[in-house]
């Protein structure tokens, strides 16, 4: 049966053939007949947010948590570029986007129409893939393939741009089967040949370590079952980078905590010291390697990543492997059971004394004494007293995001929503926000800087708007505390407009906007503070006052290697050199 | 441990094609890149060398099968063996990027280019220009008395040393094609 519709109906058709059931969005100007179309029927909810950049964060929030794409509805011109900075906020974290951008007709398009932007040139190296659709009978099969495009290979964000007069023009319906098959199709299984040459690696290594990242959780829950069993069966150390958290559980017996500039001392140290480097999913980010002269220089290293260019980017790798994680870890865990499941035991039992004298310098311990909350404290209760509850943990970006990968722990993947390679402020309210529609009975935080959260604190009225009960959890030194941090270590301890002044009274604004604001300085109260924000049934702005000069520690200045790392106060004398002061 | 037997050609996108990176001599190869001929195809691998900070010596592009609407770019580009490498990866990870050939390492490869040059003068430098033109078996395609224009094709090689011979002779403008390349044989 040939369908015959317009072009705004075949985008409502299409997302619903695609399986969406909620979009994050902004109306205007040029993507009306799309905002009419969506009115007229109930499959597709659509979330109105405050801000077109808080609908893309929310997006990815959703998809995080999902692991299904997240569908974004904006319009032209200010709604298009609004959205700029989560587009390659998710470009950077291969998280799944299909952005849909009103345009002005084609026949204004390059007059500087109102409301007109290049979107496709401003967006194309913010995408992982864009299309500029001029003709209606073009656009359902477009924008099924940018489903494809979004969610094959690494995932990432794409985005389809539609001028009015295609979204008012009728033509024929493309169903998704009906849609030529993409040639875009990248490799899922790995060469047998590299796998092989990892497993002979693996069984004789005496200090290997299984070195993960968001690939894993990319991959599916499959790739993260598939990890565990091989971590558990090998007995193998495992860390993981910020983007990796929950893909293997923190409370297994394999875990050595987060790796990098704030990551655990352990992890760190082995990471120096091992001779088998097992890369999962990750990408050697500069926050991992520190300096890359001195970065792990006795071990071999294999990588396992779907994306070609990954490998060899920065550090050279001995053993490529290009597929899909959990493909390749299927693969591996078969070629490893019938060679023999062979492990060098007697010198991973002496690896894991080492690892062992490493852990007990307790590099995350701090006292809790005086009137003020410490920051670590303050997350240190969150997690006992969020623990075991279905919970998902937002972040927005600096030293609160550093200390929420430091003291909560994940068992499971998908549970974790931060802003990793791009590192935005601003991401974690909205992102909740995407979470709490996705798992509407989940518990939701968003762990924040009081800097961050102002960032994108309108999205406050979308929370009351739909009853989305998430907790602002905001750790507030009325400082941008890394930024203070960087000028205390590297500029003389001079704080060029790291403080933020004239902060709102957060108690009254959440007054103000209709939710709940709790108030808690002492740390007394702080037990009883966090169980009302648990108990109360609605959106809490959770305003602790912690200690204003915390540094989060440990931390690999900039320029060094991972064994030097910083552990406190005491070590930070002029531990950054001329040639990691120009280092971010 | 000892290097990874990795066959060449285990993926087109070259990863599994490693050649000794991580040395710092600068190399310049040759690419050919097979894409699908849709709006700015072409921005995004300019903008991929701009927005990476890779090099480019020379870059062609045309369609060259109309009913599979695809294009096929030439680019000379120079840089480490690791750049190279990575260029290629980044390459096969545009989206309408079919295929990445790196005619320099993938065997013996034809290169050509075409060009033209104005040279004016008279006299005796003219009779030269002409003589020099005919053993670079470059064509006359315009002359007006004190004017010549000049296509030459061949290697890019060839056309510099005409351009240099050329110069002391009145060479007054030139235009080049940028490299079209294709691998010897079947």
């Amino acid at each position: 049966m040939i369908r015959q519709m317009t072009g705004a109906k075949m985008v409502v058709q299409a997302l619903k053939d695609q399986g969406v059931d909620v979009i994050f969005g902004y109306p205007g100007g040029a993507v009306l007949p799309i905002y009419d179309e969506i009115f007229q029927q109930n499959d597709i909810r659509h979330i109105l947010v405050r801000h077109e950049q808080a609908a893309v964060h929310a997006a990815e929030g959703y998809a995080r948590s999902t692991g299904k794409p997240g569908v974004v509805l904006v319009t032209s011109g200010p709604g298009a570029t609004n959205a700029v900075t989560g587009l390659t906020d998710a470009l950077m974290d291969s998280i799944p986007l299909v952005v849909l951008t009103g345009q002005v007709p084609t026949f204004m398009i390059g007059n500087d129409a109102f409301q007109e932007a290049d979107t496709v040139g401003i967006t194309r190296p913010c995408t992982k893939h864009n299309w500029l659709v001029s003709d209606t009978a073009r656009l359902s099969a477009t924008i099924h393939e940018a489903f494809h495009v979004a969610t094959s290979g690494r995932p990432g964000p794409v985005l389809v741009d539609i001028p009015k007069d295609v979204q008012f023009a009728s033509a024929e319906y493309t169903p998704p089967q009906k849609v030529r098959v993409s040639h875009y199709q990248p490799q899922r299984k790995g060469d047998l040949d590299a796998i092989t040459d990892l497993v002979a690696a693996l069984e004789k290594a005496k200090r290997p370590i299984f070195y993960t990242g968001g690939g894993v959780i990319n991959s599916g829950p499959a790739a993260s079952q598939l990890l565990r069993e091989l971590v558990e069966a090998t007995g193998i150390p495992i860390t993981s980078t910020l983007m990796g958290l929950g893909a293997y559980p923190a409370s297994g017996k394999c875990w050595l905590g987060m790796l990098g500039m704030h990551g655990l001392y352990e992890a760190n140290m082995a990471m120096h010291g091992c001779d088998l480097m097992i890369n999962i999913g990750a990408r050697f980010d500069d926050r991992i390697t520190g300096r890359l002269d001195a970065f792990s220089p006795d071990s071999i290293k294999a990588h396992i990543d779907i994306d070609p260019s990954s490998i060899n980017k920065v550090v050279k790798t001995d053993i490529p492997i290009i597929g899909d994680i959990a493909h390749v870890l299927e693969d591996l865990l078969k070629v490893w059971k019938a060679r023999g499941r062979k492990v060098n035991a007697e010198a991973i039992a002496k690896w894991w004394e080492r690892l062992d004298e490493w852990r007990r310098v307790d590099c995350l311990k701090f006292t809790q004494s005086g009137p003020t909350i410490k920051p670590q404290y303050a997350l240190a209760r969150l997690e006992a007293l969020t623990k075991g509850r279905d919970r998902y943990i937002c972040t927005e970006v600096g030293q609160h995001q550093m200390w929420a990968a430091q003291y909560l722990g994940f068992d499971d993947p998908n549970r974790w929503m931060t802003s990793g390679g791009l590192g935005t402020m601003g991401y974690g309210f909205p992102a909740s926000i995407g979470v709490q529609i996705a798992h509407p009975e989940a518990l939701v935080i968003n762990v924040a800087g009081e800097a961050s959260w102002l960032m994108n604190m309108q999205e406050m009225g979308t929370a009351i708007q739909y009853r989305l009960p998430v907790k602002q959890f905001i750790l507030n030194n009325e400082r941008l505390g890394m930024v203070r941090q960087w000028q205390e270590l590297l500029h003389g301890e001079r704080y060029s407009s790291s403080w933020s002044e004239a902060l709102p009274d957060f108690v009254k604004l959440a007054e103000a906007f209709g939710a709940k604001g709790i108030l808690c300085k002492d740390p007394a109260d702080l037990d009883d503070a966090i169980m009302e924000m648990l108990d109360y049934d609605g959106p809490v702005i959770f305003d602790c006052l912690v200690e204003k000069h915390e540094n989060c520690f440990p931390m690999i200045p900039s320029g060094e290697p991972h064994n030097k790392m910083l552990l406190g106060e005491a070590s930070t004398k002029d531990a950054i050199k001329a040639g990691g002061a120009v280092l971010v | 441990m000892s290097p990874l037997k990795i066959k060449k050609g285990s993926s087109k996108h070259s990863a599994y094609n490693l050649r000794p990176t991580f040395s710092d001599v600068q190399e310049t190869h040759t690419l050919a890149v097979i894409v699908d001929n849709e709006p700015g195809v072409l921005a995004r691998v300019i903008g991929l060398f701009s927005g990476r900070g890779y090099n480019i010596d020379s870059l062609t592009v045309a369609e060259v099968d109309h009913t599979g609407h695809t294009s096929r770019i030439t680019i000379v580009t120079t840089g480490t063996p690791q750049v190279i490498e990575q260029i290629k990866a980044q390459l096969g990870r545009i989206v309408p990027v079919h295929e990445v050939h790196d005619l320099t390492v993938e065997g013996p490869s034809v290169e050509r280019e075409l060009a033209l040059l104005k040279v004016a003068g008279d006299g005796e430098k003219r009779v030269e220009a002409l003589r020099l033109a005919d053993i670079f078996r470059a064509k006359v395609v315009d002359s007006t008395l004190g004017s010549f224009v000049f296509e030459i094709t061949g290697a890019p090689e060839k056309i510099d040393a005409f351009a240099e011979l050329m110069r002391p002779l009145g060479l007054v403008e030139m235009a080049r094609t940028g490299v079209a390349a294709m691998s010897r044989g079947i």
